[in-house]
């Protein structure tokens, strides 16, 4: 167990040594992002000087190699477009972001776990075949175009909802949050719904899948040869058996929500991590895409380490020490 | 009294007549820190401009006015004396005098990374007169003095002294002297602003009558417009050219719009033998750079329809340009008038220059910077195809394409340009490249005429307004009669407001909350 940790941890620095670079030269690649942020008025001296200022003339080895130097004491430099140090910004947007993933994976598996259980253990009535049909539209759709409609239909039309941005927030042990005021909870519906939409049609179809075949098996039948009530075999025997491919799915999902958030916090306008790296890309500001993509990097090993844990308790034939 | 009394019984009316007293502003870009002195960016100093005041300040035609400073003139041509407003107060109560001046322009080259610099680098020698008296030396004669300091936003030296930008943003050090005070920056989210009472311009009728005045990032197009007609903003900028008809058919919203200083026009390399991209139509180098003809640069430019791009593309939001500056800015020469569309005329030049077949070319342009900057270089594509020119479009993320052009990379490029004066919006694009005398940053043509070049250099010396203007008119007709680079159009900036509100547009392109009123 503790041997397992302890290789998933030294694999997880590869990875992030592997990342760094890639990103590095990739930005490094793209262009200089003193041109987008110059200030026109400057002449040619200038520019150069804050080119300079920031060692972005230096060799792309030389510059990697000083970053890593500054990130091995937990400094990832400042930030070119905020002028303040990445880490503490993307710490500063990194709430808002797990605040919408939470709630869009909780909206995802609260309804998607038993809306799926209804499809398979009733996969030729009406309510089944709407499920799934309904599961389909939320695969098929993009994002982009959903978040518009959810503004159009619930902002502009109805006007029951606001349309962007976070609202007022509440100190919970320090970290501002949305879901203690109603008014922050109202503005944290639609891009929360957003965002789970994609997961919720997932976790529908792979609930009913895995429904659909723990009935076929024998300890089931043996169940209910044995008696047991209808809803025993089903929480029970059914249930917990189906939940270990979607426990592997919500751990992954999880990670990519937090990934992919980027759209629906740029439709609306929600201060998340998601948005500070769009907005960090269109300038070029390595220090925050780097800072954002160790972090991501640093929180989908340590989601995919408490998935691992978790399979061990739903299934106790999986033994992590013989895991390879 | 009676005189002071008016303006305050004006100012109670308008605070009566507006919906409560809170304005919510959608903005369409990100404002990256609250320090005054970091990024030369239009959000940024957006913000800036509500807090903080500078020596001089521009009306809405971009021309410069008074601001904390009531007047200056040159004392020698190397001398500027600026004489400051009396009874200005900061945010916090204390008086500003020429100290926080002096502390300000000293702070520009003080910030880490700040940008600001640029507009101080020039002043050699600071001298307090009194405390509303400042000399401000230059070491060779500079008429752009006063101009520089439009940009240069003054700070409380009681509060900035020490400050990093983190404190200006936390707002500990983010004391000015402007119509608002600062309450909260919420990055990526909102600034929110509160009404400065005791403004200095409020008799002039420039305070906002705004209690509270809270700034929304909304970057996305469609969602901004959604939060205006939603009622949670009471106004937003750059309203994207489709919407433009709907919002015109909706009773409950109007427009606001006026000519902005961005100008966007074509680079067309005139220095290598061989411009990146241009071959002949099979595809073979060609023997000379047909960019150096005169009659191929006015081809290009004859080919163009501008009336149809500012009508049909861009929805009425742009006017044809004749000028790098457009109209309302100094140094536009209104005697130039914008090429017309002639494929004919441009096909006869074209041959006459030896091109009778014309010529592949690949044509850059950005496609997230300006006003449908992608569609327009399609549609010139198109329009360059009818006078026998191939263009094939190169469309770049912005953050690609600007690192690009100042390497040299495109022989036909679209750039966009915004300067409230003709004679920098030469002295950077199409003056002779010199970094020694810092002309030419972003003249990508490499165009050099000493001409323009003479012309520019008197008129920056020349402390006399109206001399430096006539310069500047000369310097732009003589590199447009030269058709150094071609110009295509002057954006035009649309606000959309609720009504009863409404914006009084500005060639900056700023979004001031001051001056929405309700009418």
């Amino acid at each position: 167990m503790l041997s397992h940790i302890v290789r998933r941890v030294l694999q997880s620095f590869a990875v992030l040594g592997v990342m760094s670079l890639l990103v590095f030269t990739g930005v490094y690649a793209i262009g200089n992002p003193i041109d987008i942020l110059v200030n026109p008025h400057s002449d040619q001296k200038e520019i150069a000087r804050a080119i300079a200022a920031l060692g972005l003339d230096r060799p792309l080895l030389e510059q990697y190699f000083g970053f890593i130097k500054h990130a091995a004491t937990g400094d990832l430099g400042r930030s070119f477009a905020f002028n303040v140090p990445a880490i503490g910004l993307i710490l500063e947007r990194m709430p808002a972001t797990l605040e919408l993933a939470t709630a869009a994976m909780l909206i995802a598996v609260l309804l998607g776990i038993p809306l799926g259980l209804w499809a398979g253990l009733k996969p030729d009535s009406a309510a089944g075949k709407t499920i799934m049909a309904g599961s389909i539209l939320g695969f098929s759709l993009p994002t982009f175009w959903v978040g518009l409609m959810l503004i159009m239909v619930f902002s502009v039309w109805l006007g029951v909802l606001p349309t962007s941005g976070r609202g007022p927030t509440t100190n919970l042990l320090g970290v501002p949050v949305s879901f203690l005021s109603l008014e922050g909870l109202r503005h944290l519906i639609l891009p929360a719904v957003n965002l789970a939409l994609f997961n919720l049609a997932l976790i529908i179809r792979l609930t009913r899948t895995a429904t659909r075949e723990a009935l076929q098996q024998d300890y089931v039948r043996f169940a209910r040869a044995k008696g047991l009530t209808e809803n025993r075999i089903v929480g029970v025997h059914v249930l917990k058996n189906a939940l270990v491919p979607i426990v592997t799915v919500v751990g992954v999902e999880f990670g990519s929500v937090i990934a992919f958030a980027v759209v629906t916090e740029s439709i609306f306008a929600w201060p998340g991590m998601g948005k500070l790296l769009i907005d960090s890309i269109n300038v070029l500001d390595r220090p925050v895409i780097v800072g954002y993509l160790c972090i991501v990097v640093t929180l989908f090993i340590a989601i995919n380490l408490l998935v691992d844990l978790a399979y061990s308790w739903l299934d106790p034939r999986v033994r992590l020490g013989e895991a390879r | 009294m009676l005189l002071l009394r008016i303006p305050l019984a004006a100012a109670i009316l308008w605070i009566c007549v507006a919906q409560g007293a809170e304005l919510r502003i959608g903005l369409a870009a990100d404002v990256t820190s609250m320090d005054p002195h970091f990024l030369n960016l239009q959000p940024n100093v957006n913000i800036s401009w509500h807090v903080f005041d500078a020596l001089t300040h521009v009306n809405e035609d971009a021309r410069l006015i008074p601001g904390l400073a009531d007047s200056w003139r040159a004392i020698d041509p190397t001398t500027w004396e600026f004489r400051l407003r009396r009874g200005v107060k900061f945010h916090d109560g204390t008086d500003l005098t020429a100290e926080d001046v002096v502390f300000s322009i000293e702070r520009t080259f003080l910030v880490p990374n700040g940008q600001f610099r640029t507009f101080t680098q020039r002043i050699v020698g600071k001298r307090i007169v009194d405390a509303h008296t400042l000399r401000l030396t230059t070491a060779t004669p500079y008429a752009m003095v006063p101009y520089d300091l439009n940009s240069v936003h003054i700070v409380s030296r009681k509060a900035a002294t020490g400050a990093r930008p983190e404190d200006f943003d936390s707002g500990k050090a983010m004391i000015g002297s402007g119509p608002f005070r600062f309450v909260r920056f919420a990055r990526g989210d909102r600034v929110e602003l509160a009404r400065n009472d005791h403004y200095w311009g409020n008799s002039s009728q420039k305070s906002g009558a705004w209690e509270k005045v809270v700034f929304r990032i909304v970057p996305t197009d469609p969602a901004r417009l959604a939060g205006l007609l939603s009622g949670e903003l009471d106004a937003i900028e750059q309203v994207p050219t489709v919407d433009l008809p709907r919002i015109r058919r909706d009773s409950r919203l109007q427009i606001a719009q006026k000519v902005s200083w961005r100008t966007i026009f074509f680079h067309l390399d005139q220095r290598s033998a061989t411009p990146p991209g241009l071959a002949d139509k099979s595809g073979r180098p060609l023997a000379r750079n047909p960019f150096r003809d005169v009659r191929v640069r006015q081809a290009l430019s004859k080919a163009i329809n501008r009336q149809a791009i500012a009508e049909r593309l861009m929805d009425g939001a742009a006017l044809p340009a004749s000028n790098l500056v457009s109209p309302p800015v100094f140094g536009h020469a209104s005697d130039l008038k914008p090429e017309a569309y002639d494929p004919d005329g441009a096909r006869r030049l074209l041959a006459e220059a030896g091109y009778p077949d014309g010529f592949a070319l690949v044509l850059a342009s950005p496609n997230n910077r300006y006003v449908n900057d992608e569609q327009i270089a399609q549609a010139i594509a198109q329009m360059l195809a009818r006078i026998g020119v191939r263009a094939r479009v190169e469309a770049l993320p912005i953050s690609a394409y600007l690192t690009k052009g100042r390497n040299a990379e495109f022989g036909f490029a679209m750039l966009g340009w915004g300067s409230f004066s003709g004679d920098l919006a030469l002295r950077s694009l199409v003056a002779a490249v010199n970094s020694d005398k810092g002309f030419g940053a972003f003249n990508w043509s490499h165009y050099s005429n000493p001409r323009v070049d003479e012309l520019l250099e008197r008129a920056f010396a020349s402390v006399d307004e109206k001399q430096r203007e006539a310069l500047a008119r000369d310097a732009m007709r003589l590199a447009m009669r030269d058709h150094a680079v071609i110009p295509l159009h002057h954006q035009i900036t649309t606000w959309a407001t609720r009504k009863p509100l409404a914006y009084a547009p500005r060639t900056d392109e700023f979004t001031f909350a001051h001056h929405f009123r309700p009418q």
